[in-house]
């Protein structure tokens, strides 16, 4: 008996030692397996571990507001709206509220947008509580748990605190409604008002079909070491810099302008998407938010993002090791920028490139029509199951109430 | 409601991020701003407007928050409101240095605060040098990763068989052909067949390269007609494979002619040869004689006699190869070069052998079973003297060539020949370090004839040098006048003669 049990030690060692053994001999392979905080779970499938239900809102909610404007299924806040659609034809979707999981409240906040495009945020708030007391009044589960077994899709610039500037939104906080629910957002920064315990980040929308349209071929010679296209001073909003992105932009022009290793400019060339495939490594500066497309583009085209935004929190943080993926610069470090990049070891840079190769990564970065197996819509199912079982506290006894319902801005109080 | 200025500048700067936005007349909720300091501030901005349009600059208001900054500011306030000052202006007065030090709201316990942040910018933001070479291997490494993974998986030894002979386009060609070779990504063995047997010159030439070189003499000296020069070419080339042979090189042979231009991606499409390959060869016939050239080529205006100057595979819609595009002579008749260095077009033969590879294996001598059948054994094919165009006289059944270049329809090298006059002469190995003889004394100079006996080395230098020079070029060496202005109209003319004078013998 101890002797077979010696030799299943045994065995299991020496299963233990080829593992090892072939992660080292996958240097030579193109791709290297992702495996972050959580575990090995990028390629788990959600489907049975999670019921979701979907509240049937009305339509002045969803589908009136993106008739009004149908930009919203292009621009970068377009997740939420994908994502509606995707809950509803899903397999982990249950028409039966009893044995739900989770409660998905499809109310389009992001999409009040400007002549330009861009969302504004300031009747968001109304909205969504205008949503919340249909759901509460209709429904018993929102008073069950106060909202603590339902998530929302947020993916405004900072999230839940639902305004385009940072000092304002700080000032407003996370609507009161929402602090006791999951909140799925692009918005990451540790030690932020705006990021509760919790979140589940996202990457922004960037639409596949015109990514996928522009690949090159992978034996094309990476020749550009470091790229980027962008402002550097917000000229209209902030013509003096320093403001704008906190100055790291700036500082990236400033010190980096004429260095021939660095390809930045302001301009749009037509062959971006070609370009970033031929550069090894793409700058991935913060702007007025901390978060975005760029990190999701270096992703799909296989250019190691340099992230320089202080504290902030990537997609899928606990799925994806960011760190042995990207490169973090401090913002003060941004003068030595050069110097940090070319003092990374090729070994890294090469490791660095394998993880990205990894067909698994660019798909936890793409929100697909429609769904594939692995794509954010299944990163972001795993989140949500990953956070279950709900503990018991969540669910308050009879008549307990814990929101306050008339907390917020006077203005936020009035009927949408 | 009314809105402070404040806000409305905040509002205008979401609105205002692209060119032509038009400011919104939804409701915007008002916020908190409607203290009196608000009030106050939207006074003391209209104030500074007016200041400003007196005195014709920006006068801003943070001057009074300057002058009164015990009174109003909070820099340790830590709670998460932001105060309503005009701490976080828009407008920024020029005289405040771009690296002012951060001094704002705080939020708590976060490291990052918002507000204006200094440019930090180094003291030298140059480059480093240093640096940018490490920055290039990092290049290197990761474009050599690249082709590892995603290049050719098992490259094979390139083995270039390159024929050629002591003469004035010698080194020109043969550095040409050497770079190019340096150049190629994979393993390669350069045999080198020399007509008139291996000298010091061509190895010299050969070792500045630091490729694996197989020089091999042959012996018999390079014939002047072109005719002639083709068939000992071809000779030469069997006589490579013959090394091949006996070496027992395993890799692809490919025919690197000395004169002729190869791109990089030629050494990359032939790693995709099994047994026998053909690639398109661009072919640029060129005549020295510009008047001959244009009337030959102008006179020949409709598509059909136009020759397409590309020879090689010939594939149909399926990709299989149905025949070979060849050189179209015709429009040549008659006005070809005959020897070398005539001012006539120089063609190339109907089928270039540059534009075949082959596996080296089919030239090894054992194992006959394994060689397939269609394939002849070298020693059976050019034994004799008899003439061998192409390498397809080595196949029985030319059909199984592999066209290569996406069927030939990329044009992955080109020929073209240019050569000076059999007895044109040159400095050996390009170097002039003694005193050259004079062959040819010429009649008329602009300075006064010197005897060959100089008093110093370097005016002997200058003044043969310059006769050299033109002798070099020259077709008849006894002609007056001879300064280098004229020179060019004196060869025409001289070259219509020597033209004359063959068609003439034939």
């Amino acid at each position: 008996m101890k002797d077979w049990r010696w030799a299943l030690v045994g065995l299991v060692c020496f299963a233990l030692v080829l593992k090892i053994g072939a992660v080292e001999r996958g240097r030579g392979q193109p791709t290297e397996r992702i495996s972050g905080s959580a575990g090995d779970v990028l390629e788990d499938d959600p489907v049975g571990r999670l019921k979701v239900f979907v509240y049937e809102l009305p339509s002045k909610y969803n589908k009136k507001i993106l008739q009004k404007d149908p930009r919203c299924l292009t621009h970068m806040f377009a997740a939420e709206i994908f994502m509606h659609r995707f809950l509803l034809s899903s397999p982990v979707r249950t028409l039966n509220p009893e044995e739900a999981d989770w409660f998905y409240t499809p109310v389009y906040t992001t999409c009040d947008l400007t002549p330009n495009g861009l969302p504004l945020p300031f009747k968001s708030p109304r909205m969504m509580r205008s949503a919340i007391q249909l759901i509460s009044s209709n429904w018993p589960y929102w008073n069950r748990t106060e909202g603590a077994d339902h998530f929302f899709i947020v993916p405004h610039d900072f999230g839940a605190c639902f305004h385009y500037l940072e000092e304002k939104a700080i000032e407003r906080g996370i609507l009161t409604l929402l602090q006791r629910a999951t909140l799925v957002q692009t918005f990451g920064q540790r030690n932020h008002v705006c990021l509760k315990d919790g979140s589940i980040t996202i990457p922004p929308y960037a639409p596949p079909q015109k990514m996928e349209a522009h690949l090159i071929p992978p034996h094309i010679p990476r020749s550009i070491f470091v790229y980027f296209r962008g402002l550097f001073y917000d000229v209209g909003n902030d013509p003096e810099g320093g403001y704008y992105a906190r100055g790291a932009r700036a500082a990236v022009w400033e010190n980096f302008k004429d260095n021939p290793l660095f390809d930045i400019s302001t301009e749009h060339p037509t062959t971006y998407y070609e370009d970033m495939q031929r550069a090894i490594f793409c700058l991935c500066p913060l702007g007025w938010a901390p978060w975005s497309p760029r990190l999701v583009e270096a992703v799909i085209f296989g250019c190691i993002p340099v992230i320089i935004a202080d504290d902030i929190v990537l997609p899928f943080a606990d799925a994806i090791p960011w760190e042995d993926i990207g490169v973090f610069v401090d913002e003060k470090d941004v003068p030595n920028l050069d110097t940090i990049l070319t003092s990374i070891p090729p070994e890294v840079i090469l490791r660095k490139q394998r993880l990205l190769a990894n067909p698994s990564m660019k798909q936890a970065m793409l929100f697909p029509q429609p769904a594939q197996s692995g794509d954010a819509f299944h990163q972001i199912l795993n989140g949500l199951a990953r956070k279950l079982p709900h503990d018991q506290s969540v669910y308050l006894k009879a008549g307990e109430k814990v929101l306050n319902w008339t907390a917020g801005p006077v203005g936020d109080l009035k009927p949408w | 409601m009314k809105l402070s200025a404040l806000h409305q500048s905040y509002l205008n700067r979401r609105l205002n991020s692209f060119r032509g936005s038009s400011p919104l007349d939804s409701s915007i909720d008002g916020g908190g701003l409607k203290s009196p300091a608000s009030i106050f501030w939207l006074l003391i901005h209209g104030l500074c407007c007016l200041i400003s349009l007196l005195l014709g600059f920006r006068f801003s208001h943070i001057i009074f928050f300057l002058l009164f900054s015990p009174s109003t500011t909070t820099i340790t306030r830590t709670t998460k409101l932001y105060s309503p000052t005009p701490f976080l202006p828009i407008k920024v007065p020029d005289a405040l240095p771009v690296q002012s030090p951060p001094n704002k709201t705080l939020v708590s316990s976060s490291r990052v605060v918002v507000g204006r942040h200094g440019i930090l910018i180094r003291p030298w933001p140059h480059p480093d040098p240093v640096e940018v070479m490490k920055a290039h291997h990092i290049i290197d490494r990761v474009q050599r990763e690249q082709r590892i993974q995603y290049g050719v998986k098992s490259p094979r030894t390139v083995i270039a068989v390159t024929p050629t002979y002591v003469r004035t386009f010698q080194t020109l060609h043969l550095t040409g052909v050497m770079h190019s070779l340096m150049n190629v990504p994979y393993d390669l063995v350069w045999i080198v067949v020399e007509a008139g047997g291996s000298t010091n010159e061509t190895a010299s030439l050969l070792a500045s390269s630091g490729l694996r070189v197989v020089h091999v003499g042959f012996e018999e000296e390079m014939p002047v007609s072109w005719e002639d020069r083709h068939r000992l070419e071809a000779r030469m080339r069997f006589r490579a494979l013959r090394v091949v042979r006996q070496l027992k090189l395993d890799g692809i042979v490919m025919f690197a002619d000395d004169s002729n231009m190869h791109s990089m991606e030629l050494f990359d499409e032939i790693q995709r040869v099994k047994c026998v390959g053909a690639v398109s060869v661009g072919i640029l016939a060129h005549s020295s004689n510009p008047d001959e050239e244009e009337s030959s080529v102008a006179q020949k205006d409709d598509i059909e006699n136009s020759p397409m100057p590309v020879q090689g595979p010939a594939c149909n819609a399926s990709d299989q190869l149905v025949g070979w595009h060849t050189f179209n002579s015709l429009p040549y008749e008659g006005k070809s070069a005959k020897y070398i260095g005539d001012m006539a077009t120089v063609l190339p033969r109907k089928l270039e052998w540059a534009g075949f590879v082959l596996n080296s294996r089919l030239l090894w001598k054992e194992n006959q079973d394994d060689k397939p059948e269609w394939v002849k054994d070298l020693d059976t094919v050019g034994g004799d003297r008899e003439h061998i165009e192409t390498p397809l006289s080595l196949l029985i059944d030319p059909s199984v060539v592999e066209p290569l270049g996406s069927c030939g329809r990329k044009i992955l090298l080109w020929w073209l020949r240019v050569e000076a006059r059999a007895d044109s002469q040159f400095p050996a190995r390009w170097i002039i370090d003694t005193p050259l003889e004079v062959s040819v004394p010429s009649k008329r100079t602009p300075w006064p004839d010197a005897p060959p006996e100089l008093p110093s080395n370097e005016t002997t230098i200058t003044i043969e040098e310059n006769r050299e020079k033109q002798q070099v070029m020259k077709t008849r060496p006894r002609r007056s006048r001879r300064s280098r202005s004229k020179r060019k109209r004196e060869t025409r003319v001289a070259d219509t003669q020597v033209s004359d004078r063959n068609s003439g013998e034939k």
